[in-house]
């Protein structure tokens, strides 16, 4: 994945600096309350919610179970209308197709719809580094652009930012990139919306390329659908000759019917509205179909794998490429919501980033073996799915697989992984919880002895335990253990008054 | 081996626990969720388009047939519009009165041209009631995706109740995905300062829809 995020620190301390930024908790506490409520109205509207969930489910699980055949169908179908594939088994060679592509026009700018995929794979520093600028275009992005940020949130990278330090960016950066920031500018929401509506207007009029993601891919028909609100989306998709779409594998679903499902669960869940403002469906370059001059002459579609078969490859963890990307569950999550999506190290964070990110590009890093335990397993993340990923169980088998070790994908090949680093105390924690679990006799006298001495129990503790502590209140061990408990009240012939 | 053999043979590595399941796709899904919300008489479900539409802030018309050029006349000059882009099929009675240059689409129309424009007024291919959305899909009168993206002002109608349909599985049935489709509810809008929502980014600022009736 994208080198932006290269050296992170692990989850806890990297959490722990943002935790105490308080501008950063209030921003993210306004934001995420706000939207979730919304997002409880919007899906009380839907009588048959559960059903949509769950056929959303089986529609993307169906599909993973047969991807092979999906992709050669795709594959078939946008070439058929007049469009051109190319496949990318990994970050590197997805940017080494796109820069190609771009040279090939002879442009040296581009425009941008917001794309998951495309930030994942760093395309816009790849692309810079070969002298094309990328422009990005949805508000929130070019609010990360110009503030030389990183993106905190799937659906509003710049949710970490309250509408004053918006302000400041566009005074102080806009003028780099193009129309300056208007003058006296002030911080209503209404006032920077139109100065990101004029300063990329110009860069949308005389674009000639532009780059995409997509929402969903269907494959009977070829057709991509892209999910927006601003109508950038719409500007980078229709007025450009060139038009190049980065797109997962794990995007497709098989049928025209099946956007049925998700073109009610993706709105209502990401922004908590009855529909967003704008979808846009083209397929291939539409030749001879509509109005002559409708859209890009030129459509290059490159299906990105960058670690989606390994996630495919392992049993439990595969359930993960079922996301549609709406972020119902960063905004249910306690954890993000007081940690903020940069501790994640990914452009993917919350609750799915806990579980994608180790996936898509392995346990090897600090980083990376940190992410499972970035939860506290409360299940909030799962309940507001609207495919119903299993993310609790997920981060569980994440975390066995960090401590213990064992066989995984990494890149197509089978490998044995060892266990991480920096959990000795976890495994000797669990062994010895194991040793004392088979022996009833030891157990009651350990906890015997816990009970008598705990007045002199310390309130962290020592050694590589302080770790654990560090962030947790110890729990207080009772006066009397429970089975001493139960034998002085029930446990005995004449039970208890 | 290039990309394409790489990454299908990972994939099928993958799935090697899978059991084949050749069954048909259409008994793959368990499709039991509803076709509609409710149970609404056709003026219901133009009642809802209309006040789904008000809801994202789109402006709602409702007129007869005669009374639709007189309307369009005077939402165009409402709106102070020197001039209106026009899409090649659209029945040239809409628009008999009113006073705005007319621009007609043609491919040869670039972007900065449409930029200078005031207005569009299109038709659709179908409204969705339950979302308050209405779908273009590149006919003769609703003309290239990009005049309805450029000029600040859409007027759009609609003919009811022949082009609403109660909810997205409905349209969807309606619209064929060989053509370019764009799904519109309500203007231009953001979410992204403080989750607060703004209408009007890049898109058109003002979306009015007039509801047709008796045509």
């Amino acid at each position: 994945m994208s080198g932006t995020f290269v050296g992170m620190p692990a989850f806890p301390v990297a959490a722990r600096e943002a935790v105490g930024n308080e501008t950063l908790r209030g921003n993210l506490r306004h934001a995420t309350h706000t939207i979730r409520d919304k997002r409880a109205r919007a899906v009380a509207e839907l009588d048959d919610w559960a059903a949509l969930r769950e056929a959303g489910k089986q529609i993307k699980d169906h599909t993973l179970r047969h991807l092979d055949r999906y992709l050669v169908q795709v594959e078939e179908a946008v070439t058929a209308a007049g469009g051109t594939v190319h496949w990318a088994a990994d970050a590197d060679e997805a940017n080494e197709i796109v820069t190609r592509l771009v040279q090939e026009t002879g442009e040296s700018e581009v425009v941008k719809v917001k794309s998951m995929a495309t930030q994942e794979i760093g395309l816009n520093e790849a692309l810079e580094a070969r002298g094309i600028h990328a422009y990005e275009t949805d508000l929130a992005e070019l609010i990360v652009q110009l503030g030389k940020d990183r993106p905190s949130h799937i659906l509003v990278p710049a949710i970490h930012r309250n509408r004053g330090e918006i302000r400041d960016i566009f005074r102080s950066e806009m003028s780099e990139w193009g129309r300056p920031a208007p003058e006296n500018l002030t911080d209503t929401p209404a006032e920077l919306a139109e100065a990101a509506r004029l300063h990329l207007r110009e860069k949308f009029l005389r674009a000639k390329v532009g780059i995409s993601g997509a929402n969903f891919v269907v494959a009977e028909t070829g057709t991509l659908v892209v999910v927006e609100s601003e109508g950038n989306g719409r500007m980078c998709l229709t007025l450009p000759e060139t038009l190049i779409s980065v797109v997962g594998i794990e995007k497709i679903v098989p049928t025209w019917q099946d956007l049925e499902v998700f073109l009610q669960t993706l709105p209502r869940s990401s922004t908590a509205e009855r529909m967003n403002p704008y979808t846009s469906m083209w397929t291939g370059t539409g030749d001879g179909r509509a109005g002559e001059g409708d859209g890009p002459r030129t459509f290059h579609l490159v299906l990105l794998d960058n670690g989606r078969t390994d996630t495919l490859a392992d049993e439990v963890g595969r359930q993960a490429l079922r996301c549609i990307r709406c972020s119902a569950c960063l905004n249910v999550c306690p954890v993000y919501e007081r940690a903020g999506g940069h501790a994640y190290g990914s452009v993917y964070p919350g609750p799915i980033g806990a579980i994608l990110s180790p996936q898509l590009r392995g346990t090897g890093s600090e980083i990376d073996a940190s992410l499972p335990y970035a939860s506290s397993l409360c299940g909030a993340c799962y309940e507001v799915c609207p495919v119903a990923i299993d993310i609790p169980e997920v981060l569980v088998h994440l975390r066995e697989r960090v401590v213990q070790g064992g066989p995984a994908v990494r890149q197509g090949n089978r490998v044995v992984l060892k266990p991480a680093r920096g959990h000795a105390a976890e495994r000797a924690a669990m062994r010895a919880a194991q040793w004392a679990f088979t022996r009833p006799g030891a157990l009651r006298t350990g906890q015997r002895l816990a009970s008598r001495t705990r007045r002199l129990h310390p309130r962290t503790l020592p050694g590589p335990g302080r770790a654990w502590s560090g962030s947790r209140d110890l729990p207080a061990v009772p006066a009397e253990p429970f089975r001493d408990w139960w034998q002085r009240t029930r446990g005995g012939k004449d039970g208890a008054k | 081996m290039n990309s394409r053999e790489r990454i299908l043979g990972r994939v099928r590595r993958a799935l090697a626990d899978v059991p084949d399941d050749a069954g048909p796709y259409e008994e793959a899904v368990a499709r039991d969720y509803l076709r509609e919300h409710g149970h609404r008489s056709v003026p219901e479900t133009v009642d809802l388009l209309a006040e789904n539409l008000a809801d994202y802030r789109a402006l709602v018309h409702r007129c007869t047939d005669g009374e639709l050029p007189e309307l369009v006349a005077r939402l165009l000059s409402a709106h102070g519009s020197g001039s209106v882009v026009v899409p090649q099929g659209l029945p040239t009675g809409w628009l008999e009165a009113v006073d705005a240059a007319l621009v007609q689409d043609s491919a040869a129309s670039t972007a900065p041209e449409l930029d200078r424009i005031d207005s569009v007024v299109t038709g659709c291919a179908v409204a969705v009631a339950e979302t308050g959305t209405i779908v273009l899909d590149g006919s003769s009168d609703q003309g290239r995706r990009r005049i309805t993206l450029v000029p600040d002002h859409h007027i759009c109608v609609v003919r009811v109740p022949d082009q609403v349909v109660s909810s997205v599985p409905e349209a969807l049935g309606r619209l064929d995905p060989k053509r370019p489709l764009t799904w519109i509810s309500g203007p231009s809008a953001t979410s992204d300062i403080e989750l607060d929502r703004v209408e009007g980014v890049h898109g058109p600022r003002t979306l009015e829809v007039v509801l047709v009736d008796g045509s």
